[in-house]
């Protein structure tokens, strides 16, 4: 019977990193004194890295206390935001927020995985494909407030007819019912999907490389076409890694702020419509807290932090912890997305 | 003995060549469209933007001034030594290196802060990995720090540094140390939050290549946890370490939201670390959405700098990689 995991285990024999058990530190003889102290000195910093993550939960926390005690959770679904009358809701960020997440996730998560498909599969040879996926990765690396420039500049102008189009014909879909004028939640979508289709692609792309290749043949000798495979057999048992991808994707999604602030058209309304303008958190974080004075007002900035805070957290540790669960001891796979991230 | 061919054979025989059914074709073919149409369209935007921003952004570039460098005179592109005019004004020279200076300085700043940390942390991941359940413990605390969306980072940091006042004077230097509004120190500190898990997982993942047996010849040698650790162990792991800065660095340096409301921004030469400091994303981000037609002009050339910065920087991390590896 034949195992088809013996491929990733030859993987993992193959595998140059130290696994490496023995406690190398010396117990006695001249510099034990150095020895102890660069130990000790490991930890401290070792703790206080991990600190900062507690550090910035509490001094939000303790910073939006102005604001929770004088809203309480009543915060979350009211829509006024009033800053004269010291009167602040969240509703219209929230709404904003997962709104263009999922207009973001539903563009990028068909276009990463055809990213990966391709760039796993032979459909090109493959000296075009690690050019091409280090070419969407490349993306990630692109700042976001430049991404933000060229959305103001180029993609509203050229998507404005487009917009003019859905309006005129489909103004009796409650999704289209309102006159475009360039920035909206629809653009704000599209960027953000520009900015996480990287994230998905390359996840995918690792996940869908170490399917054994047993599978392929099998399905293949069974008589499936190439896509039959593929959408019959390769996806599914990569799914709950592509599953990861996703997740992790939407907070990257949920975080995202310049390039979105620039393309959203900052309005509090509340619309159906994907043509309006709105706000997410972060944008109305970037946009009033430099200008905040009077401590309710930088209270409830705080309260909307902590709601975003405590939003991506949820979704960025099930993120993490499926990728990790899938992939084993893939850290790379986390790693390397990330750290080619934009800047935003 | 030949046999001749049979029934059985000749329908097996036209069962193998024919075509596959009309749906089952046409799904292979679409789909093969659609995943190729769907690739070029994920591979646009990255064209796009960066025609634009040579399309848009070179011209102001060609506008030369002559300065004298070490006593040599030199052009230098104008934006690249010029600080920025008033609006209107059209005798003198128009620029952003003030913006160039201060994203550099707070880079800088980043890095004082989370590279010590960062090394630190990646070696005590290396070292007591596997072991230990605080260890895996604090990995996984910092896979998450990096994750965390840069604008709350702006946030803390506003919350620590700008909100709080401080002023701790420095006995020696005769200076003082202070907090309290928005300074190129919030800034950095915001930075150095944001580079701080990048740094420590590149590490940790350059110290984890290092082979075993340096380590043992190390110890059999003599050599304690922190002899082995500086001397060979970092030795052999710093083209990693150098790679990951280097990607931190790319990642800092086009960072906008946690500068907007921490270092602020600014018409002048940064002045110090205390007060508020201009910067090339912010410059970018405030240029963008003004209603000058020059400024946006010179957004899109700031863009172009910034992108050859965090460009230069991915391109030298790769660089030092592959030096190494041909020492090896």
């Amino acid at each position: 019977m034949t195992n088809f995991f013996k491929q990733s285990d030859n993987l993992k024999e193959l595998s140059t990193e130290t696994d490496f058990d023995t406690d190398l530190t010396s117990t006695e003889g001249e510099g034990i004194w150095l020895e102890y102290g660069f130990t000790g000195l490991l930890w401290v910093m070792a703790l206080a890295t991990a600190g900062v993550l507690f550090w910035m939960s509490w001094v939000i926390y303790k910073d939006a206390q102005p604001a929770v005690r004088e809203f309480g959770l009543n915060f979350l679904w009211s829509q006024t935001w009033n800053v004269g009358q010291e009167k602040f809701g969240a509703l219209p960020f929230i709404y904003g927020t997962l709104v263009s997440s999922a207009i973001a996730l539903i563009l990028a998560v068909p276009t990463g995985l055809a990213v990966a498909i391709i760039t796993s599969e032979d459909f090109l040879p493959a000296w075009v494909r690690s050019p091409l996926g280090f070419l969407v990765e490349l993306i990630a690396a692109i700042p976001s407030v430049i991404v933000g420039l060229w959305g103001i500049f180029i993609l509203i102008p050229s998507l404005l007819p487009f917009q003019q189009w859905l309006f005129d014909h489909f103004k009796w879909i409650p999704l289209f019912n309102s006159e475009p004028f360039g920035s909206g939640m629809l653009m704000a979508g599209i960027v953000l999907s520009i900015m996480i289709l990287p994230t998905v692609a390359a996840i995918s792309r690792e996940v869908l490389l170490v399917i054994p290749k047993e599978l392929r043949s099998a399905s293949m000798s069974l008589g499936a076409t190439r896509w039959e495979t593929i959408w019959n057999v390769l996806l599914p048992s990569a799914g709950s890694g592509i599953l990861g991808a996703v997740i992790l994707a939407l907070g990257r999604a949920l975080g995202e702020t310049m390039a979105v602030t620039m393309v959203i058209g900052n309005s509090i309304q509340i619309s159906p419509s994907l043509l309006a303008p709105g706000y997410t958190i972060p944008a109305i974080l970037a946009n009033q807290f430099a200008e905040a004075i009077d401590k309710l007002h930088i209270g409830a900035l705080m309260y909307l932090a902590l709601v975003l805070f405590a939003l991506t957290l949820v979704v960025n540790i099930i993120a993490v912890l499926m990728v990790q669960l899938i992939a084993g001891n893939g850290l790379k796979n986390v790693l390397r997305p990330l750290s080619l991230a934009k800047g935003e | 003995m030949t046999t001749e061919p049979n029934f059985l054979d000749q329908s097996l025989d036209t069962e193998i060549h024919q075509s596959l059914p009309l749906t089952r074709t046409l799904f292979s073919r679409g789909m093969t469209v659609l995943a190729f149409a769907l690739t070029g369209g994920a591979l646009l935007p990255l064209f796009a933007i960066l025609f634009e921003i040579l399309r848009q952004g070179l011209p102001p570039l060609m506008k030369l001034q002559e300065m004298r460098l070490l006593g040599l005179p030199i052009s230098i592109p104008e934006v690249l030594v010029s600080l920025p005019a008033p609006e209107g004004v059209q005798d003198r020279a128009n620029g952003f290196a003030n913006a160039i200076v201060g994203t550099l300085m707070m880079v800088g700043i980043a890095c004082l802060i989370s590279v010590p940390f960062g090394v630190m942390t990646g070696i005590f991941l290396s070292e007591f990995g596997k072991r230990n359940a605080i260890a895996n413990a604090i990995r996984f605390i910092t896979v998450i720090l990096s994750s965390v969306p840069s604008i709350v980072v702006g946030v803390f940091a506003y919350a620590v540094i700008v909100l709080t006042k401080l002023t701790i004077p420095i006995p020696l230097l005769n200076a003082t140390f202070q907090t309290g509004g928005f300074s190129a120190w919030a800034g950095g500190f915001a930075l150095s939050v944001i580079m701080l898990p990048i740094v420590a997982l590149s590490t940790e993942e350059a110290l984890k290549l290092v082979p075993t047996s340096h380590r043992l010849a190390s110890a059999a040698l003599g050599g304690g946890r922190f002899p082995t650790i500086c001397r060979i162990v970092l030795a052999s792991a710093l083209p990693g370490i150098t790679t990951g800065v280097l990607l931190a660095v790319a990642r800092a340096a086009g960072e906008t939201a946690p500068l907007i409301f921490t270092a602020l921004s600014s018409q002048f030469w940064p002045q110090g670390l205390f007060s508020p400091t201009p910067s090339l994303s912010v410059l970018i981000y405030g240029y963008a959405s003004s209603p000058f037609k020059t400024q946006n002009q010179l957004a899109w050339t700031a863009s172009l700098v910034l992108i050859g910065l965090v460009l230069l920087s991915s391109i030298l991390s790769r660089l030092v990689t592959r030096s190494s590896l041909k020492i090896r």
